[in-house]
């Protein structure tokens, strides 16, 4: 005969009880049950009507990514305006679903497009094949990509999910509402 | 030729005929509004909205539903039987429809000096006419899932079977102590016994018994075993798709609310108002209306509140519980109305 040893545990049933209290047991805790649903029904439904109520993201929220652009200010006065990205490809190295796809260019005089040597000539990420998970963030020397808020992305090809250049440096279409501090 | 039973008030043929019209269409016209309150209520007691996109608040939910549904292809499995599955859901459908008739809204009315029953028809057999439907009902269910050839719709159909026997006599027996006071099978005669108490007062055993029934009748949570949507994918109507699924679906809420008419005729005094109110005979109808909708509200309530019973715990719960109550029920009555007459 088998032998389940040291494994087997002893269960102990406790007599069922007697008539008189399960029943009052099975009324109490049923109109108990009744009680709670009715208190529910009085309060207001906890529902986000998605489409219409976006639930606020998180600071951190990694959504859609954004490239960045040096902002217009007096001491980047030279800068103001070009690509931060130098085409280095390190995001692309970084990204663990291999969604990045980076060829870079150089710079000349006449056409500068980014402060290094050299710019991207074509950066691209594959949407959906991207698992938002930041290293490319990370990976990024000069701050050049990060994660932005957005994460409405849903299309109808799998070539409209390949995002170019020009769409990851331009602003969002609409803006995701973002977490206030204590919300 | 005799007549097949005894009826309490005769009216014109032609009369019959508009009564008929009028209380099909009536109710009808009550199973989107059940339909539309059950998701709504449903939903708010889970703390959601419940239906809120088709027309304001939701009201064309029910319509689109319909819509949706007629619609759709008339499928049909290979293994299935087809004339019986054609037929199943007619009978489903014929057999909550006929128990509508017996319900009264009100008693005999002069309308436009012709005295007419606010009922369908006032038979001397008013809760046998109502079992012997409620019996055949549950042919449409056994059927239909009999006939679909899967055995997800036979297990639920068996399960529809044995629920039926299990429970119908207990419904059976929860009324008797009802008759036996009021000393009357027609319904009409149960509401005017009722003037000085409702039923529910001396017989609160029986409405018990009766309600739990009632939902095991209309096969409604917690007793849903036969469709049992987590373990037997739909239950008898899982083959069913389209225009036939939707007559199922109108015969379930219509069966809720034949349930609702009984409970509110037999126990809650029908058209009578407490307090010694007597308001004009037109006020009847939506007197059992609302108490209508006030049993109605209690079957969704109920549905959103308990589990589902396990299989045995439901033939378990028919048989030594229910029954035993109902037989006492009946004895202690029957005893009280020698003893006091």
């Amino acid at each position: 005969m088998w032998n389940p040893g040291d494994d087997m545990i002893e269960v102990t049933r406790t007599p069922a009880p007697g008539a008189g209290r399960s029943t009052y047991r099975a009324f109490a805790e049923t109109l108990r049950g009744l009680k709670t649903t009715f208190g529910r029904m009085l309060e207001k439904p906890v529902t986000i009507e998605y489409p219409e109520q976006k639930t606020p993201v998180y600071p951190r929220f990694r959504g859609r990514h954004k490239l960045h652009r040096f902002e217009d200010i007096p001491e980047n006065g030279t800068q103001a305006g070009l690509e931060k990205c130098v085409g280095c490809s390190l995001c692309a190295a970084a990204c663990p679903a291999d969604c990045i796809r980076v060829v870079a260019a150089e710079n000349t005089p006449e056409h500068r497009v980014s402060p290094g040597e050299r710019y991207a000539a074509v950066y691209e990420i594959n949407m959906s094949r991207c698992i938002f998970c930041g290293y490319c963030e990370v990976a990024c020397p000069f701050d050049a990509i990060t994660m932005g808020h957005d994460y409405e992305m849903s299309d109808y090809t799998r070539s409209d999910l390949i995002f170019t250049k020009e769409m990851l440096l331009a602003e969002p279409l609409e803006r995701t509402p973002l977490r206030r501090e204590g919300e | 030729m005799s007549p097949l039973a005894i009826v309490g008030y005769y009216e014109e043929w032609w009369i019959q005929v508009i009564k008929a019209i009028v209380i099909f269409a009536v109710g009808l016209q009550l199973v989107p509004v059940v339909l539309l309150a059950e998701r709504k209520l449903l939903g708010r007691m889970q703390a959601r909205y419940g239906p809120n996109r088709v027309g304001p608040y939701g009201a064309l939910q029910p319509l689109a539903d319909i819509v949706k549904l007629l619609t759709k292809e008339q499928f049909r499995p290979s293994t299935a039987i087809g004339f019986l599955f054609a037929l199943a859901p007619c009978i489903s459908i014929v057999t909550a429809v006929a128990a509508f008739a017996i319900i009264p809204f009100g008693n005999v009315q002069n309308i436009f000096g012709t005295p007419v029953g606010l009922y369908g028809v006032d038979v001397s057999i008013g809760p046998l006419y109502l079992f012997a439907f409620g019996a055949v009902a549950f042919y449409g269910i056994m059927l239909g899932g009999w006939s679909s050839g899967s055995k997800y719709s036979f297990l639920g159909a068996m399960r529809g079977a044995a629920q039926l026997i299990s429970y119908e006599v207990s419904q059976g027996l929860a009324l008797l102590g009802v008759i036996f006071t009021a000393g009357t099978l027609s319904l009409t005669g149960i509401v005017e016994a009722q003037q000085g108490m409702w039923y529910i007062v001396p017989q609160f055993f029986g409405f018990l018994v009766f309600l739990v029934a009632g939902f095991a009748e209309t096969n409604r949570a917690p007793f849903d075993l036969t469709e049992a949507d987590a373990e037997l994918v739909g239950g008898y109507n899982t083959e069913y798709g389209g225009g036939r699924f939707a007559s199922y679906y109108f015969a379930e809420y219509l069966n809720v609310l034949v349930v609702s008419g009984i409970v509110t005729t037999v126990f809650l005094g029908g058209w009578l108002l407490p307090f010694g109110i007597h308001p004009p005979g037109w006020v009847d109808p939506f007197v059992v209306l609302f108490k209508m909708g006030l049993v109605t509200f209690l079957f969704i309530w109920v549905r959103a509140t308990l589990p589902r019973l396990r299989y045995d715990q439901l033939m378990s719960f028919g048989w030594k519980i229910l029954l035993p109550l109902a037989t006492l029920n009946a004895l202690v009555t029957a005893v009280l109305v020698v003893v006091t007459h």
